[in-house]
C-alpha cells in the first residue's frame, strides 16, 4: 500500500519539476522575443526623441550644429549643465504659436471628421461586398500608396489651380466666368488632407467591421429593430474601436502635416508643421524648432495616453 | 406482426400533452430554397400547432437551419408560402414578424449588460420603462439569473449566456420561438440538465417552439414531434416514439438510434401482410402498402431489442460469438459474429453486478441471441 503511495508522490514531483523547467525555458524565450522590439524602439524612436528634447533646451549659437552644448567640461574637472527654457517661454509668449497650434488642431479635427464621414460608408460597403469585389476594392484603397505622395499633391495643384482642370470645366460649363479660387485656400488643404489620409481611416474601420458578428444584426432585427435603429444601437457602438483607431491615424499626422499646407495652402494657411520648417530651415533656429516639436508631441501624446488608460481599464473589466 | 405506418401524424402514440389541433399556428406550404444550383430546402410542407415543441432534426447541410431562417425572415423562400396564424409572411421583414429566434452562438450584444440585452426587444415595442423592468425581472427569475442583471455577456459562463439568449427571445412573448441548436455549445452534463429546463420553461410560458438540432437524443427528449430532414426534404414526421419504433426507411432507422439493417426480399404481399426473407429468417409485417413481390427492402432490428445469453432456450433465434465489447457502465454493447461472418449489434442492460470474471460475457464467448419478431422494422430503401 505505502509503496504505491510513494510511487505516486514521486511521479507527481517529477511532473512538477518538468513543468517548472518548461516554464523557465518559456519565460526566457519570452524575454528574448520582447527584447527585440524594445531595442528597436529604444534605438530608433527614444534616442532621436531625447536628442530633440536636448536641443530644445539649448541656446541658438552661430556654430555648427547651431546650438549650445548642454554638458561642458570646465577646467578643473567641473561639469556644468545648462538647461535653457527660453525657447518654451518664447513659444508660449508669442501668440503666433498658440494660434498656429490651434489652427492645426482645428484643421486636423475637421479633416478627421470629414474622413470619418466619407470613410465609414466606404468601409461598410467593402465589408458587405462579395469576396472578389472586396479584394478589388481593398486593392483600390491601397493603390494610391504606389505613387509618390508628393506627386499626388502636385496633381491636386494641377486640378485646383486657377487654370486647372476643375476651373476649366466649370468655365466650359458656364457655371462661372472667372476662375474660382481653389488653390492656396484652406479648402484646398482640407481636400489634400482628407484625400491623403482617407485610407488610414478606411483600413482600420474595415478591419474592425469585418470582425463584427453578422448574427448580431440579425438578432437586432429579430427583436424588432429596423435597419436604421440597428445601425445606431448595434453597428456604430461596436465599430467604435475602429472609429477611434482610424481617427487617431488621421488626426495625428494631419496635425503635424507640412507638405499639404505648404503646397496647397501656400502662405495662407498657418499650420504648425510649416512653422516648424520655417524655424528649422529658414531661421536656422534649431532650439526653437525642437521646442515646437516637443510641444506638438505633448499635445498629441497626452490625449492618447488618457485614451489608452481608459482602454486598458475597460479591457480589465472584460 | 407489425403495423407499419405509412402516413405520419397518427394519434396512437402522441404524448399526453394537450395540443390544440383546430388550426395550425404555422403552415409551411411547398417551400423551397435554392442558393444558385444548390437546393437547400426542397418543397417542404408542414403544419405546427399551438403549444408544440417541434424539432427539425438532420445532419449538417440538410437544410434545417435554412428552413428556420426562412421562418425568422432572414432568408426568402425561392417558392412556396409560410403562414403564421393564417398570415402570409412572404413580404414581412424579420423585425415585423411575430417570431423570435435564439441563435446558435446566442448573438448577445457584447456592449450591453444582461438587462440591456433583454430590454432591447421590449424597447422596440415602445413599452413603458416600468413595464420593461417588470418583464425583465420576471423573465430573469424564470431562467434563474436574477443576480446577473448588470453583467456583460463576456462575464457569463456558456450556460448562463444560453439562458440570457433564451430570456431575450422569450420576453417578447412571440407566437413562435425559433431555436437554432439551443444546447449545441454546452457540455454533455449541462446539456442534459438544460434539456429539461427548456421543456419546463416551454411548459410554463406555453409558447410554440421550433428547434433545430443535429442531436437525435436532444430531439427525442425535447420534442412533441420531430421532422427528420435529409438533403432538403422531410423524410419522416412524427412523435419521438413513432420515429424511433416505426422508422419509415433505412436513413431514419440509422439516424435515430442505431439498428441492425438486414437486406430483405419481399416473398409475398397478400391481404395486407408482407412477408420478407432475410438471412435471419422470415419476418412478416402488417401493411397496406403495395410493395410488389420480389422487391428489395430492409428489415431493421434495434440492438436493445435483442437479448443475449450463454444459455440456449426455446426462444433462441441464432447463435454467434462475441467479437467486440463496448462497456458503458449501465449498458454494454456487443458485436456478435454469426456463422456467415455477419455482425449483429446487441445492447444489454447491466442489471446485475457480475459476481466474478466468469460471470461476465467476454470475447469469443458462444452466445444465444433471441428477439421478438414483432420488434422488427420494415424499412423502405
Amino acid at each position: 500500500m505505502s509503496s504505491v503511495k510513494k510511487e505516486k508522490n514521486l511521479s507527481t514531483d517529477l511532473r512538477y519539476y518538468i513543468s517548472l523547467s518548461a516554464d523557465k525555458l518559456q519565460s526566457k524565450w519570452k524575454t528574448i522575443v520582447i527584447f527585440i522590439p524594445f531595442a528597436w524602439l529604444l534605438l530608433f524612436f527614444l534616442t532621436p526623441f531625447f536628442i530633440v528634447a536636448k536641443i530644445s533646451l539649448a541656446e541658438l549659437v552661430i556654430t555648427s550644429p547651431p546650438f549650445s552644448k548642454m554638458i561642458e567640461w570646465v577646467d578643473g574637472g567641473v561639469i556644468t549643465i545648462r538647461l535653457v527654457f527660453d525657447n518654451f517661454i518664447y513659444i508660449f509668449d508669442d501668440p503666433l504659436y498658440a494660434r498656429t497650434y490651434l489652427n492645426s488642431v482645428k484643421i486636423a479635427l475637421i479633416s478627421t471628421f470629414l474622413a470619418l464621414l466619407i470613410g465609414y460608408p466606404i468601409a461598410y460597403a467593402i465589408v458587405r461586398s462579395k469576396p472578389v469585389t472586396k479584394q478589388l476594392l481593398l486593392f483600390a484603397i491601397i493603390l494610391p500608396f504606389w505613387t509618390s505622395f508628393l506627386l499626388r499633391v502636385y496633381a491636386w495643384m494641377g486640378l485646383l489651380a486657377d487654370q486647372g482642370t476643375i476651373n476649366n470645366i466649370l468655365i466650359y460649363l458656364g457655371v462661372t466666368d472667372t476662375p474660382i479660387r481653389l488653390l492656396y485656400t484652406e479648402f484646398a488643404v482640407y481636400i489634400g488632407i482628407v484625400y491623403t489620409y482617407l485610407p488610414f481611416m478606411i483600413l482600420p474601420l474595415y478591419a474592425n467591421m469585418e470582425k463584427l458578428d453578422g448574427s448580431l444584426n440579425e438578432a437586432a432585427a429579430d427583436l424588432g429593430s429596423g435597419p436604421i435603429n440597428t445601425f445606431f444601437k448595434i453597428t456604430l457602438p461596436l465599430s467604435m474601436p475602429g472609429i477611434i483607431a482610424g481617427s487617431l491615424l488621421v488626426f495625428i499626422p494631419a496635425t503635424g502635416e507640412y507638405v499639404i499646407p505648404d503646397l496647397l495652402g501656400g502662405g495662407n494657411v498657418q499650420m504648425i508643421g510649416r512653422q516648424l520648417y520655417n524655424e528649422f530651415a529658414r531661421n536656422i533656429d534649431w532650439p526653437v524648432a525642437s521646442a515646437v516639436a516637443i510641444v506638438l508631441l505633448l499635445l498629441l501624446v497626452l490625449p492618447m495616453a488618457v485614451y489608452q488608460h481608459y482602454q486598458a481599464k475597460a479591457a480589465e473589466v472584460k | 406482426m407489425v403495423n407499419v405506418k405509412t402516413s405520419s401524424g397518427s394519434d396512437a402514440l402522441t404524448d399526453t400533452k394537450e395540443i390544440s389541433k383546430d388550426k395550425p399556428l404555422l403552415e409551411i406550404r411547398g417551400v423551397s430554397k435554392k442558393f444558385g444550383d444548390f437546393i437547400a430546402v426542397n418543397n417542404v410542407d408542414l403544419d405546427i400547432y399551438q403549444g408544440e415543441l417541434f424539432c427539425l432534426l438532420g445532419g449538417s447541410g440538410c437544410g434545417k437551419t435554412t428552413l428556420l431562417r426562412m421562418l425568422a425572415g432572414f432568408e426568402k423562400p425561392s417558392s412556396g408560402q409560410i403562414l403564421i396564424d393564417s398570415q402570409d409572411m412572404s413580404e414581412v421583414p424579420p423585425y415585423k414578424r411575430p417570431t423570435n429566434m435564439m441563435f446558435q452562438n446566442y448573438a448577445l450584444f457584447p456592449h450591453m449588460t444582461v438587462e440591456k440585452n433583454i430590454a432591447f426587444g421590449l424597447e422596440q415595442d415602445g413599452l413603458a420603462k416600468a413595464e420593461i423592468s417588470d418583464k425583465i425581472d420576471s423573465i430573469l427569475k424564470l431562467v434563474e439569473l436574477q443576480d446577473y442583471k448588470k453583467r456583460r455577456p463576456q462575464q457569463l459562463s456558456g450556460g448562463q449566456r444560453q439562458r440570457v439568449a433564451l430570456a431575450r427571445a422569450l420576453v417578447k412573448q412571440p407566437k413562435l420561438l425559433l431555436l437554432d441548436e439551443p444546447l449545441g455549445a454546452l457540455d454533455k452534463k449541462l446539456r442534459e440538465q438544460t434539456q429539461f429546463e427548456l421543456m419546463n420553461i416551454q411548459d410554463k410560458v406555453g409558447v410554440t417552439f421550433v428547434v433545430v438540432t443535429h442531436d437525435q437524443e436532444e430531439a427525442m427528449t425535447l420534442s412533441t414531434r420531430i421532422a427528420v430532414m435529409d438533403r432538403g426534404r422531410f423524410i419522416q414526421t412524427g412523435t419521438p416514439t413513432e420515429i424511433y419504433e416505426y422508422p419509415r426507411d433505412r436513413f431514419v432507422a440509422d439516424f435515430i438510434g442505431s439498428a441492425n439493417i438486414l437486406d430483405g426480399k419481399v416473398v409475398s404481399n397478400l391481404e395486407g401482410i408482407i412477408k420478407v426473407s432475410t438471412y435471419l429468417g422470415k419476418f412478416s409485417f402488417k401493411s397496406n402498402s403495395n410493395i410488389s413481390k420480389g422487391s428489395n427492402l430492409y428489415v431493421g432490428l434495434r440492438p436493445e431489442k435483442i437479448s443475449i445469453s450463454r444459455t440456449s432456450s426455446k426462444s433462441t433465434n441464432i447463435t454467434g460469438y462475441i467479437d467486440d465489447i463496448g462497456y458503458f457502465g449501465n449498458t454494454s454493447r456487443y458485436k456478435v459474429r454469426l456463422d456467415n461472418d455477419q455482425i449483429i449489434d446487441v445492447t444489454a442492460q447491466n442489471q446485475k453486478r457480475p459476481k466474478d470474471e466468469k460471470d461476465r460475457l467476454t470475447y469469443e464467448d458462444k452466445v444465444q441471441l433471441s428477439w421478438d419478431n414483432s420488434s422488427a422494422m420494415l424499412l423502405l430503401k
